[in-house]
């Protein structure tokens, strides 16, 4: 890949989290980004080379056919000399023969050029998506990421696609029809130019305000989509509170702003295309009457004038398209800035060089005196150690915010410790491939997250090897077996956001089901039963403790139950450890396990 | 053809508009087609006939001509974009009301994100579809018509040797309009295929890396980029032989009238002038050509929308108020009777979620509703506001079927609390106030207290005036309860249903809650719950499985004779939660101050 010039992007990638907020109409620096677009072009040298050949030819050739006719005009028909005039009609229809197959070859190649550069990019934008850390993900709505990717390639992909070539058609014609009508006759020319600058002043004039009317517009357009999706999201609580008309009369307020200020702004958008059609007919009849003019004096032939007219129609098509081409290079450019800020964010850092395959695991936990906090300057743990011995059950309780889910955050390494070491079987997890490291971790965790396939597949992404009766299997140990025979198709139903109706605790069966599958050496479980009824609990729970059974297992948990059993209870507050030893021990205590527990049920005695 | 038909009773608000707009199109194309009349006439008058009068005379009228256009254009296109913005905006009211009407059944089966591409991507097509077929839409084959007469009229026998040309010309465009509609969707759908492994690897991130399957996502990321690169090439391919095809129709005309009319000139049958107009009709056709190919898409695609829109104007909502329906009295009283209740979400057939519930809550009871995830818990108090419609049975509140009294009036007996507490943006205030806008400050803390959420709301930095970012997003899972909690206490309804609505909250301040709201003498109140304790103190301990009473009565008369009541307890037996809150899941969630 090509260096970038230097200095191009300062600081781009050092940031641990660029800000990703709002409209940025405007690339900060466009040569940059375009010199990093074109290595993906860099491949298609020669094919380009050849795209630009061809559209040379074919505008040049394109050129020849109205000059011909004038000729065949003036000479032939002039002279009366039918053999010199098949000539001229057999020379203009190879001419635009030849013009139209090479145009058709240029866009044909080009869009093979721009579709596999365009499939490179979107590739690598995916598979460095995919080494971000998931603090990256965990800054940005998932949705606003998503639609910013999709908008910004998309941006890239309308410019790129067609406006590249037509681009390049319509300068090299435009050029090329200057140059013959000063060869043909002077004065039509510079008259034809007059067109021009009336040309520009307009769009100009139309730019301005279209780009006002639809600044005001997008922000119309902003609100309404806010009271629309906050109305139709909230629906339900809209008919319980019977709000319907203040929302419906709210909806018709920003409708009818929207309604202004669209018509504002498309009443002189939508005039550029009209009006350069009415320029286009000044240019033809100055080409008429002056040439007429020209013609009485006998310094211009009829000939010169109908090439003039056809050629007419070329050029005021090219200055058309250049305004469009200039907004639509312009999203394309901020879109494109925008992805290579993506792929400039940095990536999780990479294994150690030396780092290790992790052999079969014992199962032994260390954390030792462990530091770590979100943002610089901030403390989520402070200092932490702790030990799980080969195959024991650990228990974390504590409050909201005290750093349980840090925890296993950070064994893992979803994020990279501050200070301290964690180990398993004695090895520094630094040193350990992180792949190897996640594929021996068993996660269960508190927000499933399933796939719009079949649940079948959705099990079997535990192991992707499974076989059918594997994750049957699986899903009988997780409970989840009867009620996914219940499904509309059984293991065959594809899951969907809401059309699956699976209610919140069979989503974390099916999430069980799929980590039991995986067979993990070290189990994980971040409240994965918080949203199970307690008789399911109950059931999975006999299935969890057979998997913990010479597995060493972290449990998150609020149900007694659970934490009765664990060998290790932790009690964490504030980033630290305040308490450790099993149920009986902590209770005997009276310190903070013993408030915790007996606070949950005052007033009913046990 | 039936979508049109709506799409043309929407435009039919603004017919004296379309109909003047279309008018000026003709306006236009008549003016259009004046000019190369206008230059044959120079050609042939004041060349020919050497007439410098002439010249000036032609082309001081077409100069009038172009600036007569530009008027008639400007005026066009302003009415032309008030008919696209006005039916824009009565097609997104007409969807926007309808939405509204929905009920809960109609709600479930439509993702919102999918609503509101309906209400935006999808307006905005249509209107895109109305404005074309007020501008060029209409204007390019008006032209060609137009031109197609001239060049008769200019040069019959010339215009007879255009005919096997027209035919090729539009074959080729009915070929390119064939294909392009089908490969441009597949297109979409491959592209869609792309996103949906993108929007799967971004909301699902956690998962892929811990479960180390990126090489996994990669491969499928890169088959479905494929798949979309090579249908995009083809799609492009086509479009790049059909712009030349057609240029290339075109000048074969112009080649043809060059050697016919050439000849015919020579044998002075033509003029100069004529053939030159000839060429002229013959450029004017095309630029409308090839613009209609592009057209087609826009065609296609404001079609299809269309088609989707209809989908939800032409959707009943499922419960709607009897013709006769009378409004529920407020003095009527605070019973709930279910009598032999089934329910089933898709109508007949699918599996039912109640069957055959009976049961009553006198005036002031509390009533409790316990089971496992799916037992039907939530199904059986959603059927009392009416949410949805019994399948069979019949349900009545204050003495009356719910069916016989207008929803709004029985809605204003009903307080409910939803599992998922949905906020909305704006002050706490504002949010607390949502069921009743006109109540008192007084009020407002006075329900936020018994909700346990004064606390906490008189800590954020501006009070109860703070703002709430859409959804509640500023907000953890439990304090977006209490809020929603004070907001149906304020409100203060005869009939309270606590949805399984204290899940998030610790059971400390949940037993405060409770306490609370059994202050409130007279009313009703189902509660749906997880947690035994939440339901101990209950008048009456309802017990479902698989949709089905199995048991109902108090804890104690329970304990002896329900097993499934007992199973439940037991599990839960001295386990209740030690850490029963929301956990804090990284960075992003931590809104709660720290």
């Amino acid at each position: 890949m090509t260096a970038l010039p230097p200095g191009a992007r300062p600081g781009q990638g050092m940031r641990p989290g660029p800000p990703v907020h709002g409209p940025v109409s405007r690339a900060k620096d466009p040569r940059g980004t375009l010199a990093r677009l074109a290595t993906y072009f860099a491949d298609a040298r020669a094919r380009l080379a050849f795209v630009a050949a061809a559209i040379v030819l074919g505008t040049l050739l394109g050129l020849a056919g109205p000059y011909l006719m004038g000729r065949a005009l003036d000479r032939s028909i002039a002279a009366r000399d039918v053999d010199e005039l098949g000539r001229f009609a057999v020379l203009m229809l190879l001419a635009f023969l030849a013009s139209n197959a090479l145009q058709g070859l240029s866009s044909s190649q080009m869009a093979t050029v721009s579709q596999r550069a365009l499939k490179k990019l979107r590739r690598d934008l995916f598979r460095h998506l995919q080494t971000l850390p998931m603090d990256f993900f965990e800054r940005r709505p998932s949705g606003e990421l998503m639609s910013r990717l999709t908008n910004d390639v998309d941006a890239i992909n309308q410019a790129v696609a067609q406006n590249v070539t037509s681009l390049l058609a319509s300068v090299l014609s435009m050029i090329g029809i200057l140059v013959a009508m000063f060869v043909l006759d002077r004065w039509l020319a510079l008259a034809s130019l007059l067109v021009v600058p009336i040309m520009l002043w307009f769009t100009r004039f139309v730019a301005v305000f279209t780009r006002k009317g639809f600044k005001e517009l997008q922000k119309h357009l902003g609100q309404l989509n806010g009271v629309m999706e906050e109305s139709i999201s909230g629906q339900k609580v809209v008919t319980v509170f019977r709000r319907s008309e203040s929302v419906i009369a709210a909806f018709r307020a920003e409708n009818e702003r929207v309604y202004r200020a669209g018509v504002y702004a498309n009443t002189y958008a939508l005039l550029l295309m009209p009006l350069t059609t009415v320029l286009g007919n000044l240019f033809v009849i100055v080409l008429a009457g002056l040439g007429g003019y020209l013609a009485l004096q006998g310094l211009v032939t009829v000939g010169v004038i109908a090439t003039f007219l056809n050629y007419g129609q070329s050029f005021v098509n090219p200055l058309r398209q250049l305004s469009n081409l200039y907004n639509t290079l312009q999203a394309a450019i901020a879109g494109a800035e925008r992805v290579f800020e993506i792929m400039d964010a940095a990536s999780e850092p990479d294994d150690a060089p030396a780092a290790r395959a992790l052999p079969a695991v014992r199962g032994e936990v260390r954390f030792e005196n462990v530091t770590f906090g979100y943002r610089p300057g901030t403390t989520v743990l402070q200092d932490m150690s702790l030990e799980a011995k080969p195959g024991q059950m650990i228990a974390l309780v504590g409050p909201t915010g005290a750093g349980k889910t840090t925890i296993i955050n950070l064994l893992t390494r979803f994020y990279e410790i501050g200070g301290g070491t964690i180990r398993i079987d004695g090895t520094d997890i630094r040193d350990l491939k992180k792949s190897d490291l996640r594929r021996k971790l068993g996660l269960v965790l508190q927000d499933t997250y399933l796939f719009g396939t079949t649940v079948m597949e959705n099990i079997r992404y535990g192991r992707l090897d499974a076989t059918d009766e594997d994750v049957y299997r699986a899903a009988r140990m997780a409970d989840a077996d009867t009620f996914i025979r219940q499904l509309p198709h059984g293991y065959q139903t594809v899951l969907s956001e809401r059309a699956g109706n699976l209610s919140q605790g069979q989503r974390q069966l099916l999430a069980i089901a799929r980590t039991l599958l995986a067979e993990p050496s070290i189990l994980i479980l971040d409240e994965a039963t918080s949203s199970v009824d307690t008789r399911t609990e109950a059931r999975i729970q006999k299935s969890l403790l057979g998997l913990m059974e010479g597995r060493t297992s972290f449990v998150i948990a609020h149900r007694l139950s659970t934490i009765r059993d664990a060998d290790q209870v932790l009690v964490i507050d504030g980033g630290r450890i305040v308490e450790r030893g099993t149920h009986e021990e902590l209770l005997l205590r009276r310190g903070v396990y013993h408030h915790l527990y007996t606070s949950q049920f005052k007033g009913h005695a046990i | 053809m039936r979508s049109l038909r709506r799409l043309l009773g929407f435009v039919r608000p603004y017919g004296m508009l379309s109909v003047l707009a279309l008018l000026m199109l003709g306006a236009l194309v008549v003016l259009d087609l004046a000019i190369p009349r206008l230059i044959q006439h120079i050609i042939d008058e004041g060349i020919a006939g050497n007439d410098r009068s002439v010249v000036v005379r032609t082309a001081l009228v077409m100069l009038g001509i172009s600036a007569l256009s530009a008027v008639i254009a400007v005026a066009n296109n302003a009415l032309s974009v008030r008919v696209g913005e006005g039916v824009a905006r009565d097609l997104r009211e007409a969807l926007f009301l309808r939405i509204q009407q929905f009920s809960f059944g109609n709600l479930d089966r439509q993702k919102t994100g999918q609503l509101l591409v309906r209400l935006t991507s999808d307006v905005a097509a249509v209107k895109m579809l109305t404005q074309v077929s007020l501008r060029i839409g209409t204007r390019a084959p008006l032209l060609m018509i137009g031109s197609l007469a001239l060049m008769i009229a200019t040069a019959p026998r010339l215009a007879l040797a255009m005919l096997p040309l027209l035919a090729v010309t539009s074959l080729l465009l009915l070929f390119f309009v064939g294909r392009m509609e089908p490969i441009f969707r597949s297109v979409q759908q491959r592209l869609d295929a792309v996103n949906n492994v993108l929007s799967e690897n971004i909301a699902g991130a956690r998962l892929v890396k811990a479960l180390v399957r990126a090489e996994h996502e990669g491969e499928r990321f890169e088959g479905a980029n494929e798949e979309m690169t090579l249908r995009s090439i083809k799609a492009m391919q086509i479009m790049a032989s059909m712009t030349p095809a057609l240029t290339m129709c075109i000048n074969a005309g112009v080649v043809v009238v060059i050697w016919v009319g050439g000849r015919q000139a020579i044998r002075g049958e033509l003029s100069m002038g004529q053939i030159v107009a000839f060429t002229n009709y013959l450029l004017t056709t095309m630029t409308p050509l090839v613009m209609m190919t592009m057209l087609s898409n826009v065609w296609a695609a404001g079609l299809a929308s269309l088609g989707r829109m209809e989908e939800i104007l032409d959707s009943t909502p499922e419960v709607v108020d009897a013709e006769d329906a009378a409004t529920l009295p407020l003095s009527a009283p605070a019973d709930v009777d279910f009598r032999d209740v089934s329910f089933s979400y898709g109508g007949d057939g699918t599996e039912a979620v109640l069957r055959d519930v009976t049961l009553s809550a006198a005036p002031g009871k509390t009533i409790a509703i316990l089971g496992s995830t799916g037992a039907g818990k939530s199904t059986l108090v959603n059927l009392i506001p009416r949410f949805y419609d019994v399948s069979s049975g019949s349900l009545r509140v204050g003495g009356r079927d719910v069916r016989d009294v207008t929803q709004r009036s029985l809605v204003l007996h009903v307080g409910v609390v939803p599992q998922e507490a949905m906020l909305f943006s704006g002050t706490v205030k504002d949010n607390i106030r949502y069921g009743r806008p006109d109540a008192s400050d007084e009020d407002v803390v006075r329900a936020a207290r018994a909700a346990q959420a004064h606390d906490f709301v008189s800590k954020m930095p501006q009070g109860y005036d703070s703002r709430v970012e859409q959804r509640g997003g500023n907000l953890s899972g439990g304090q977006k309860q209490r809020l929603a909690i004070a907001r149906a206490l304020l409100v203060d309804p005869k009939i309270l249903i606590l949805d399984d609505s204290t899940s998030a909250v610790d059971v400390e301040t949940e037993t405060k809650i409770q306490r609370a709201l059994a202050e409130a003498k007279g009313r009703t109140t189902f509660v749906v719950a997880q947690r035994i304790s939440t339901v101990l103190d209950a008048d009456v301990i309802v017990v479902l499985d698989k949709g089905r009473v199995v048991a109902q009565g108090t804890h104690a008369e329970l304990m002896t004779k329900s097993a499934v009541y007992k199973e439940i307890y037991d599990s839960q037996l001295g386990g209740g939660p030690a850490d029963d809150d929301d956990e804090a899941r990284g960075p992003a969630s931590g809104g709660e101050a720290s």
